[in-house]
This record gives C-alpha cells, structure tokens and sequence, in this order.
C-alpha cells in the first residue's frame, strides 16, 4: 500500500525544515573528519575555484512553493501547505528583468506555478518580451487537478511555452511511491492531452521535455539509455510522445536529505556523489549560466542555494536593484550539495550536462 | 581484513586498488571491464540484467550491490530484476538437474 503524502516537513516542524540545519549535516561527519573532500577542497584540487559565472542565459523564477503535491524528493519541501507565493509586485520587477536581460531561456518553476493566482497574467506579459525559450515546469497532475486548470494545456500552446514536467518512471508503481498514489494516472492523461494539442510530436516545435529522477538513494543512469526506455515504454503502452528526457540527480537537501538519514543512505550516497565527481561536468553547472529568483524577489546561483538560503554573493541582492554587469561578476557559493550537480555527466534544470 | 567478517562492503570502494599490486594486469582487466558493459549488440541495460543474475548465480556480495544499483540506475524494475534472477536461478538448479542423466546412464550400466 502506498503512503499518502500530505505534509512538508516545513508543516511537520522538521529540524530538517531548516536551511542551516541541512548546510551543518552537510558541513560535519565524513566531510568534517576528512573521508571525504569537501566541495571546495575538490574544486581547489582540480584548479576549479572558485567557480565564477560565464554568461548568463537562463533565468530562473520561482513562483511559490504551493504545490498540489508531496514528493518524496523534493528539493523544495513543497506542498499544499506551503503559503510562500510571488507577489504581482515582485512579478512586475521581474518582468522589467526580463525585458532587459541577455538571457535566452526563461524557467518558471515552483511548487506547481500554475497555483500562483497571478500566473496567467504572468505567463502573457512575460511572453511578449520575445525570450527564445520560455519554460513552465508543470508536475502533470495539476493540469487534471480541478476543472480550472483544464485549460492550461491550450494556454501554454497559445503562448509557446515549453512544458518541462517530471516523470520518475514508466511504471505506475515507482512514479506513485515517490510522487503520491494516482500520480501516474493523472500524470499519463495530463501528457495525452499535451500530445492532442501538439506537445511533444517528433518535428513539432511545441516543446515537452520529461524530468526524471531516481527514485530512491542512487544515481540516474544514463541520459540517452533512459530516454529510449522512457520513450519506447511510454509509447508502446500509452501512446505517448516527447522530446527529450531530463536526468536529474538528487541533490542531498530538504526531503532527499530526510530521506537519505531516515533510511541510513546518507554516507553511502555522499561516497557515490564524491566518487563519480566529474571536473569534466564543473565547467557546465548551471550555476555558470543562470540566475534563480525567489518568490520574493532575493537572487541565488542555484535554486538549490534558494532552498538552502545562500543568496548571490553580490551586492546585487535582490531583484529591485537587478543589474547583470554587476551580478555576473561574482562567486558562486558552494557546498557539499554541489557533488549533485557534478557527478558523472553532471545534472542540472536541463538535464546532463556532458 | 575486518575482524569479524570475510566480506566487508567498504572493500567494493577499494577494488580499483588491486591495480597497485600489478599494475599491467589490473589495468588490462579494467579496461576490458569497462569495454564488455558498453552499449554494443547488446545494450549496457541488458548486461546490466545479465550481470545482475550472474552476480547471484556467483553468489558474489560485492557483484549483487554493484549491480542491484547499477540496474535501479538504468531504470530496471524490480519485477525484471528479480526475473533475471530466476533464469540464473533456472540454470543453477537445471544444471545440477541435468547431471542426473549421467547418474541414471550409470545406474542402467551398472544396475542394468
């Protein structure tokens, strides 16, 4: 029987709710004792840091942490529960950001965006300042969720968004286990709709990306392997096309690091992360390239730094004095989560990153 | 060696080390290692699954955590996992079974 998922652990009052408490786990035991290296010492090995910006090109906002379900893995703590949700306001800064910004790739991410009242109105003002590739990470299940979202689906064609949507497996059962009970479900009608209106067709310029990422304490395998299972599987049973999968590590933070201790992985899965470090993959981490966006405006490198609290080391701080002359010109903060993003072909918001 | 144990899984992370005791053969072994499991005929997910049973049929600790993770990364199910063990399974107990000919071969010699 699968466990209902209700609560984050922000809800929960779980000590793991608390960025400091996730950055002191991360900074003590095998890293404090020297077994392994720690991030910096990593990079400091392989004549790496610090890791310095290249020029930015993706722009990444997230919206709020509502979202209509509990995962597992989430990196967010995201939920229901979650009440942290971007002003029309601080939306308005960020469409000046954008109007301005040499970026190419606009990512709107959350919780489920779509729960943020203002995000239609959002989604078409942002879409006439001409950004090549305009991405809305939609979970699937809010799309059949209630009969006001049913129509998101024609919305995002309307505005050429490029759906980036997670699916863990092919399978029922292990996308259920992480992401909820009836997830699978919802989410295969939600990609049938999509693929009805053009999404995702070999040839059609209606972008639909598919995110996946493992399900318990081990690495993704390889991106072009999973893709042609996840293509052949989804196909063969469902009827249902895309364009590229996504293979994204978890990163060791928030419901993953709770996860991690609670089953006794964690010192196991930061020798898998530390051991399949690539200094190949540094070179591309999407910190290099973008710039994430709270819902309240405050400037990271990462949406993981988002999660953790480490904003840009810059005195651009905030979204109200954006400047990315000024921006670009900083230190990426760093620390033992980044092994995530550097093990074998390296993992990001875009999938691998070699 | 741990004290209390032939087999200790911290060993698997030290199994690259047995380069440094003879490096040429080491070095030989890895790299035909590593070539056998890359996509060819066969895709590395196969030999992942193939790898997975012949790790029990071998009975080998270290073979079984190696490969129960690297068949999970590729995205293996359990059910397909556990169906791979079952062929090498099959083969196990066939193969003893099938030896039971040259028992009977035997017995009609011997016993008419």
């Amino acid at each position: 029987m699968q466990k209902l998922k209700t609560e984050s652990l922000h809800k929960r009052h779980s000590e793991l709710a608390e960025a400091n408490r996730q950055l002191e786990i991360l900074s003590n035991g095998i890293f404090k004792t020297g077994e392994l290296s720690t991030f910096t010492q990593k990079l400091t090995d392989t004549h790496q840091f610090p890791l310095r910006p290249k020029k930015l090109e993706i722009l990444q906002i997230n919206v709020g942490y509502m979202c209509n379900q509990v995962c597992d893995h989430c990196h967010v703590d995201a939920g229901p529960d979650r009440t942290e949700i971007m002003t029309k306001e601080t939306m308005l800064q960020c469409l000046e950001v954008i109007k301005k910004t040499g970026a190419h790739t606009l990512d709107l991410t959350g919780g489920a965006p779509e729960m943020n009242p203002n995000f239609r109105w959002f989604v078409d003002e942002a879409s006439k300042a001409g950004i090549k590739d305009f991405i809305v990470r939609s979970n699937l299940t809010i799309l059949r969720s209630n009969k006001k979202y049913y129509d998101l689906p024609q919305f995002f064609k309307d505005h050429n968004v490029h759906v980036v949507s997670s699916m863990p497996h092919w399978t029922r059962g292990k996308t259920d286990k992480q992401r909820g009970d009836g997830v699978f479900d919802k989410s295969i009608k939600a990609l049938q709709e999509l693929n009805a209106i053009g999404y995702g067709k070999p040839n059609s310029d209606l972008r639909l990306d598919l995110v996946y990422n493992p399900t318990g304490a081990f690495l993704p395998g390889d991106q072009a392997g999973l893709e042609k299972e996840f293509k052949k599987e989804l196909f063969d049973e469902f009827g249902i096309e895309f364009h590229n999968l996504l293979a994204i590590t978890n990163l060791p933070i928030s419901r993953f690091l709770d996860f991690l201790i609670a089953s006794e992985n964690y010192e196991d899965y930061m020798y898998q992360l530390v051991e399949a470090f690539n200094p190949a993959a540094v070179k591309n981490v999407m910190c290099t390239n973008t710039i994430s966006i709270s819902w309240e405006g405050w400037l990271y490198d990462c949406d993981f730094n988002q999660m953790l609290g480490l904003k840009v080391a810059s005195k651009i701080k905030h979204i109200s004095e954006y400047n990315e002359e000024q921006l670009n010109d900083r230190n990426i903060i760093i620390s033992q989560h980044c092994y995530g993003c550097t093990a074998g072909a390296g993992s990001s918001c875009q999938g691998a990153v070699i | 060696m741990a004290a209390n144990n032939y087999y200790d899984p911290a060993d698997l992370k030290n199994f690259g080390k047995i380069t440094e005791w003879s490096e040429e053969l080491g070095t030989k072994f890895f790299d035909y290692y590593s070539k056998v499991f890359e996509d060819g005929a066969l895709t590395a997910r196969e030999k992942s699954l193939i790898a997975l049973a012949v790790s029990h049929t071998e009975q080998c600790p270290y073979c079984i955590d190696a490969y129960t993770k690297d068949t999970l990364q590729r995205g293996v199910t359990k059910e397909q996992m556990m169906e791979a063990i079952h062929v090498g399974a099959a083969i196990k107990s066939g193969a003893t079974l099938v030896h039971g000919t040259m028992m009977m071969n035997k017995v009609n010699k011997l016993d008419g």
